[in-house]
C-alpha cells in the first residue's frame, strides 16, 4: 500500500468518495467527495503525539479496526499500516467538533499545526478514461442469525472478531480469551453463516472453509483447546489448500458435518452448564449431536454492499442475482462490465480470496492499461442513429434509453445519440413516433422484410416449406 | 388439408433466443410451426412489427425476452417492453384478433424446456382456433 | 398565352370539407380561375359522368380526388378519372388514409344498416323497412351503387401519382401545390406534396421536455397549460406521429392534435406508431403499473386509428 501511496503517477485519495460520473469511454468526469480528516495531509507526519496529547487520556471508543473488541481515541490512525500514514478526527466523537469547547491539546502537540479544525469537505472533479471498481464485499451480519446467539451470548464471536484476537497487534496482543479474561477450553467453529442458506445468501462464499481452517490452527496453537468444526462442504480447492485441511485433521481439530441448528445456553445434561450447546445432525454417522464449548465462532460469509444498487447506478453497471457487480462473461470476461471503460476488480465482482482477488486486480489493471495505450476504441455498429432531417424534437426517445445515451441538442433542436454509449438495445428506435432513429443492422426495413419472407411461402401439414 | 398454424416469434437475443437455440441444440421437441425472428432487445419490438406479421398471414405472434426487473442485457429495454404490450393486446382485441392468439412474456436464457413448451402449447392453442388468413379480410368480400 | 390547365375535382365518400378547402382560396381562387379549366367538379360545375366518360384518355391534366371509397359507384369513379386523367391526386385525408368514414371499418355493412335503419334510439321504424339495391321501374330495373363492407383508400384500388393530406389540407398548402402544377414544378411521382417532412411538433409552439407520464386524459377531463406540450401533460397527442405542414392550427389553440395529416414519412402505420410512443414514456417500473396506466386510455383503436384505420396494416377490423 506504501508502494501505490508514494507512486509519482498514483494520485491516493482516501476518505473520499465517488458521486457522480458522467460521459463515456475514454472521456469520463468523475465528482469526488473528499470528506474532512481535519489534519492537513501534507504536514502530518504520522507521529502520534497527538494522540498521546487527546484530552481523553484512556481510548474510549470502539475501534473499527479491531472489530469493537479495543477502544480508541476520537483523534486516531485507523490502523497501524495506514496509508497516508495520517492521523484523522472523528467529528462524531471529537469534544472540539461537537462543542467547540476544548483545549484542542492535540492541536498544540503538534509541532507541524497539522490539525485544522476548520477543514471543509471539498468537491473535485477528474478527467479520466477509464474506471475500475474495486469496492470490495461487506461480511454477513450474524445477528440476522438469532438461533446462532450473536449479540445474545457473549461468547460467540464472528470469525473477523477472532482473528483480531489471534492478531499479535489485535486488542489483546493475541490472546484468545473469552469476555471474562479465562482461556476457553473448547471452541466451536460454524461454517456457512449466511452462505448457502436458501433465507438468507444462496451463494457460497468461497473464502470461509480456508479462514475457519486458519482460525481452528491459530486457536488450537494459542489455546489447546478441543476445536470442532461444523461444516457442510469443505472447500479447500485452491493451491496447497487441500494440504492444509491435511495438516489440521492430523493436529486433532474434529470436523463434524452437519449444518449446526441451534447454539443455545439451556443445559440438559450436567456437563453442559454454564457453556454454550451447539446442536447439530452429524450426518456422516446419522445422530444428532449435543456439543458443550466455551466458545462459538460464527464464520460470516461475503455479501455485496448494502450500496451496492446505488454505486452500480451510479457507475452504469448492472448487478447479478446475487447483487454483485456483473461481469461481461461469467467465463471469459471476468473484469469486464457491460458498460465500455468500467472494468471490476475483487471481491466487488464476486467472494474470492487474495491469491484470487490479486489475480483479478492484475487482470483489470491491464485490460484498463491497454485501452488508454491503444487511444481509441472499436464500438458495436449496432447502434442506433437519428435523421436530423426527420426528427422533430419531441422528445419521446429521450426518457427510454437505459444508458441515457440519447442527447437533446438545443442548437439543432435534434435527439443526438453518443455511438460511445449506446449499446443497441433499439428501444428507442421502436419508440421514435416519427421513425426518425434507425437501428443500425435491425432497421425496421430488415425486420419486415424478415416478416415477409418467412409468411410468403406456404407450409406443409408436416412443417416443411415446398 | 390439416390446417398447420404459422406462428411468428420475436425474441430477444440475450434470454429468449439463447433458450430457443439450447433448445433445438438439445433436440427438445418442438412443432415446426414457429419462426422466429431474433432482435438484441424486446424493447425493439415495435406494436407495429406484430401488426405486420398478421396482417402477412401469421396465424400467431410470440414475443418473449428477459424477465424483468433485473435480468435484461440492457438494464431495462423489457421495462418498454411491458409497457407496450398490454395496450397492442388491447388494439388486437378491438381489431377482432382473438387474445389467445398473441402471447407476451419472459424466458430466461437457462429455461429452453420452458420454451420448447410454450412452443408446443401456443401451436396447440392457435391450430384451435383456426386459421386467420388475415389477407383474405380484405380481399374484397364484398357481398 | 400557355394553354389552360384542365382541371376536374371528384367527391367520393366525403363531408364536403374539402371542397370548402378549395373555396378558402378565396381570391385566389380567381387566380385558379384564370389558369384553369374546371371540367368536372360535382359541388359546382353542371358535368355528367357520361361527359366524363365521353373524354378522350388522358385528357385531364390533374385531377384532385377527395372521399374515401365506400360503394361501387366511389370506386368507378376512381377507375373512371384515373383512365381520363394525367395525374391523378388523392386530395385529403379520406383519399389518402380513410378518414372518418374509415372508422366504419370498426363495422360491416350489415351491422350498420341494422343500427341505422333499425336499432338506432332515434329510429321508429316499427315495419323494418330497409333500402333495397334494386328498383323495377317502367324504363327498367335500377340499381342504387353496392355498400362495400370496407372502406378503401384510393390509393388501394388505382394508381395514385401525387398525396395531399389534411383534413382538409390547408388553404396555404393547397395552394403552393396548385402552384406547384402550374410551374410544372413537381416531384417524383408518388409523393406527398403540400406538406412538410417533420411531424407537427416542429411547428407547435409548446415547450417539450422528457416524459414520464402517469396517468392519460381525455380532452374534457383537464385543462392543459398553454405552454407545456400536451402530451408531457398526459393528452394523447397524436401530433409526434403526424406529418407537419397544417401549422400545428390545434396545439396553438390547446387542442392535442388528431392527426389528421397522416403519418410521417417512413412510417408505416400511424396508429402503432403512435401507440408505441405513448405507451413507452408511461412511468411504470411494474408490469402492474403499466398495465393500469395503459389500461386507462379510453378506445385506444378510435384514439390511435382516428384517420388511419383503412390504410394501416390490419385495414379494418375482422369480418
Amino acid at each position: 500500500m506504501m508502494d501505490a501511496g508514494r507512486h509519482p503517477n498514483i494520485t491516493l485519495l482516501t476518505n473520499s468518495e465517488v458521486t457522480n460520473v458522467s460521459g463515456y469511454v475514454g472521456n469520463y468526469k468523475v465528482a469526488i467527495k473528499k470528506k474532512p480528516r481535519y489534519v492537513k495531509e501534507d504536514l502530518c507526519v504520522g507521529c502520534l503525539q497527538c494522540i498521546d496529547a487527546c484530552t481523553y487520556k484512556e481510548a474510549k471508543f470502539p475501534d473499527e479496526f479491531q472489530m469493537g473488541l479495543g477502544k480508541r481515541k476520537p483523534v486516531y490512525l485507523p490502523f497501524a499500516q495506514a496509508t497516508p500514514q495520517v492521523v484523522l478526527l472523528d467529528p462524531d466523537r471529537c469534544i472540539q467538533l461537537k462543542t467547540g469547547k476544548c483545549k484542542k491539546t492535540c492541536s498544540d502537540a503538534c509541532d507541524r499545526k497539522a490539525i485544522d479544525f476548520e477543514q471543509k469537505e471539498e468537491t473535485i472533479q477528474v478527467d479520466v478514461g477509464t474506471i475500475i471498481v474495486s469496492t470490495g464485499f461487506e461480511t454477513f451480519d450474524a445477528a440476522r442469525l438469532p438461533y446462532y446467539g450473536y449479540g445474545k451470548y457473549p461468547n460467540v464471536y464472528t470469525g473477523l472478531e477472532v482473528e483480531r484476537l489471534t492478531s499479535a497487534s489485535g486488542p489483546t496482543a493475541g490472546e484468545v480469551i473469552l469476555r471474562d479474561g479465562t482461556h476457553p477450553k473448547s471452541v466451536a467453529i460454524i461454517h456457512c453463516v449466511g452462505s448457502r442458506d436458501e433465507k438468507t445468501n444462496r451463494w457460497c462464499s468461497r473464502v470461509c472453509c480456508m479462514y475457519s481452517l486458519k482460525l481452528a490452527h491459530m486457536v488450537k496453537d494459542h489455546t489447546g483447546a478441543q476445536v470442532y468444526n461444523f461444516y457442510i462442504d469443505m472447500r479447500t480447492p485452491g493451491k496447497s489448500y487441500e494440504e492444509f485441511y491435511d495438516k489440521l485433521l492430523a493436529e486433532g481439530v474434529q470436523f463434524i458435518r452437519g449444518r449446526v441448528a441451534e447454539v443455545t445456553d439451556w443445559a440438559i445434561r450436567p456437563e453442559e452448564e454454564g457453556k454454550l450447546v451447539i446442536r447439530a445432525e452429524d450426518t456422516l454417522v446419522g445422530v444428532v449431536r449435543r456439543i458443550p464449548v466455551d466458545m462459538v465462532i460464527l464464520s460470516t460469509g461475503l455479501e455485496p454492499q448494502h450500496d451496492s444498487a446505488q454505486v452500480a447506478s451510479m457507475f452504469g453497471i448492472s448487478r447479478s442475482a446475487d447483487g454483485f457487480f456483473a461481469e461481461a462473461h461469467p467465463k471469459l470476461r471476468p473484469v469486464e462490465t457491460n458498460t465500455e471503460g468500467v472494468f471490476l476488480s475483487g471481491c466487488a465482482q464476486g467472494p474470492r480470496d487474495v491469491p484470487d482477488t490479486v489475480a483479478h486486480a492484475g487482470a483489470a489493471a491491464s485490460m484498463a492499461i491497454a485501452l488508454l495505450n491503444r487511444g481509441e476504441v472499436t464500438i458495436s455498429p449496432t447502434v442506433a442513429n437519428v435523421d436530423e432531417k426527420l426528427c422533430s424534437a419531441c422528445k419521446t426517445c429521450l426518457s427510454v434509453c437505459p444508458y441515457q445515451a440519447i442527447v437533446f441538442n438545443a442548437d439543432k433542436n435534434v435527439a443526438s445519440v453518443n455511438d460511445a454509449l449506446c449499446k443497441g438495445c433499439g428501444t428507442c428506435v421502436a419508440a421514435c413516433p416519427a421513425a426518425a432513429i434507425t437501428g443500425r443492422h435491425f432497421s425496421d426495413e430488415q425486420i419486415i422484410a424478415q416478416i415477409e419472407g418467412l409468411l410468403r411461402e406456404p407450409k406443409t401439414a408436416e412443417g416443411a416449406r415446398p | 388439408m390439416n390446417f398447420e398454424p404459422r406462428i411468428i416469434a420475436f425474441l430477444c437475443n440475450w434470454c429468449t433466443y439463447t433458450a430457443a437455440d439450447a433448445a433445438g441444440v438439445a433436440r427438445m421437441e418442438q412443432p415446426a410451426n414457429v419462426d422466429v425472428i431474433r432482435v438484441m432487445c424486446t424493447g425493439r419490438i415495435e406494436p407495429m412489427f406484430v401488426l405486420k406479421a398478421f396482417a402477412e398471414g401469421a396465424d400467431g405472434v410470440i414475443v418473449s425476452g428477459c424477465h424483468p426487473p433485473g435480468d435484461c442485457h440492457y438494464t431495462n429495454g423489457n421495462f418498454k417492453t411491458f409497457r407496450r404490450m398490454p395496450l397492442l393486446g388491447t388494439v388486437l382485441s378491438q381489431f377482432g384478433i382473438d387474445k389467445g392468439r398473441f402471447h407476451w412474456g419472459w424466458i430466461s436464457g437457462a429455461e429452453a424446456p420452458k420454451w420448447a413448451e410454450l412452443a408446443r402449447n401456443f401451436t396447440d392453442q392457435v391450430r384451435g382456433l383456426g386459421p386467420l388468413n388475415w389477407k383474405d379480410q380484405i380481399a374484397s368480400k364484398e357481398d | 398565352m400557355a394553354e389552360k390547365l384542365k382541371l376536374a375535382l371528384y367527391w367520393a365518400a366525403s363531408c364536403g370539407g374539402c371542397e370548402i378547402a378549395i373555396v378558402e382560396l378565396r381570391e385566389k381562387i380567381l387566380v385558379v380561375d384564370q389558369v384553369a379549366d374546371i371540367l368536372f367538379w360535382p359541388v359546382a360545375v353542371d358535368t355528367k359522368y357520361k361527359d366524363v366518360e365521353a373524354m378522350p384518355d388522358g385528357h385531364i391534366d390533374v385531377c384532385l380526388f377527395n372521399g374515401a371509397i365506400r360503394t361501387s359507384e366511389n370506386e368507378h369513379l376512381a377507375h373512371l378519372l384515373r383512365k381520363k386523367s394525367k395525374v391523378l391526386v388523392a386530395f385529403g385525408s379520406c383519399a389518402n388514409e380513410g378518414c372518418m368514414p374509415g372508422l366504419a371499418n370498426l363495422y360491416d355493412r350489415q351491422s350498420i344498416f341494422n343500427y341505422v335503419y333499425l336499432e338506432s334510439p332515434s329510429v321508429d321504424n316499427p315495419n323494418k323497412i330497409v333500402p333495397q339495391t334494386t328498383n323495377k321501374m317502367p324504363e327498367g330495373e335500377i340499381q342504387i351503387p353496392k355498400f362495400y363492407n370496407t372502406v378503401k383508400t384510393l390509393a388501394q384500388v388505382e394508381d395514385v401519382d401525387y398525396f395531399i393530406p389534411g383534413c382538409p389540407p390547408q388553404p396555404p398548402q393547397i395552394w403552393s401545390v396548385i402552384e406547384a402544377i402550374v410551374q410544372g414544378n413537381l416531384p417524383p411521382k408518388g409523393s406527398v406534396v403540400g406538406a412538410n417532412e417533420k411531424t407537427v411538433c416542429d411547428e407547435c409552439k409548446h415547450d417539450r421536455k422528457e416524459k414520464a407520464i402517469k396517468q392519460f386524459y381525455r380532452i374534457q377531463e383537464i385543462i392543459p397549460s398553454s405552454t407545456q406540450c400536451l402530451f408531457d401533460q398526459g393528452l394523447i397527442c397524436a401530433g409526434p406521429a403526424t406529418r407537419g405542414g397544417c401549422g400545428a392550427l390545434c396545439t396553438k389553440v390547446d387542442i392535442p392534435c388528431r392527426g389528421c395529416y397522416g403519418p410521417p414519412p417512413h412510417v408505416i402505420d400511424q396508429g402503432a406508431a403512435l401507440m408505441s410512443a405513448c405507451a413507452s414514456v408511461v412511468d411504470a417500473d411494474t408490469e402492474e403499473e403499466a398495465a393500469r396506466i395503459v389500461g386507462g386510455i379510453a378506445d385506444p383503436i378510435g384514439t390511435f386509428y382516428r384517420f388511419g384505420l383503412p390504410a394501416s396494416l390490419l385495414h379494418r377490423r375482422k369480418l
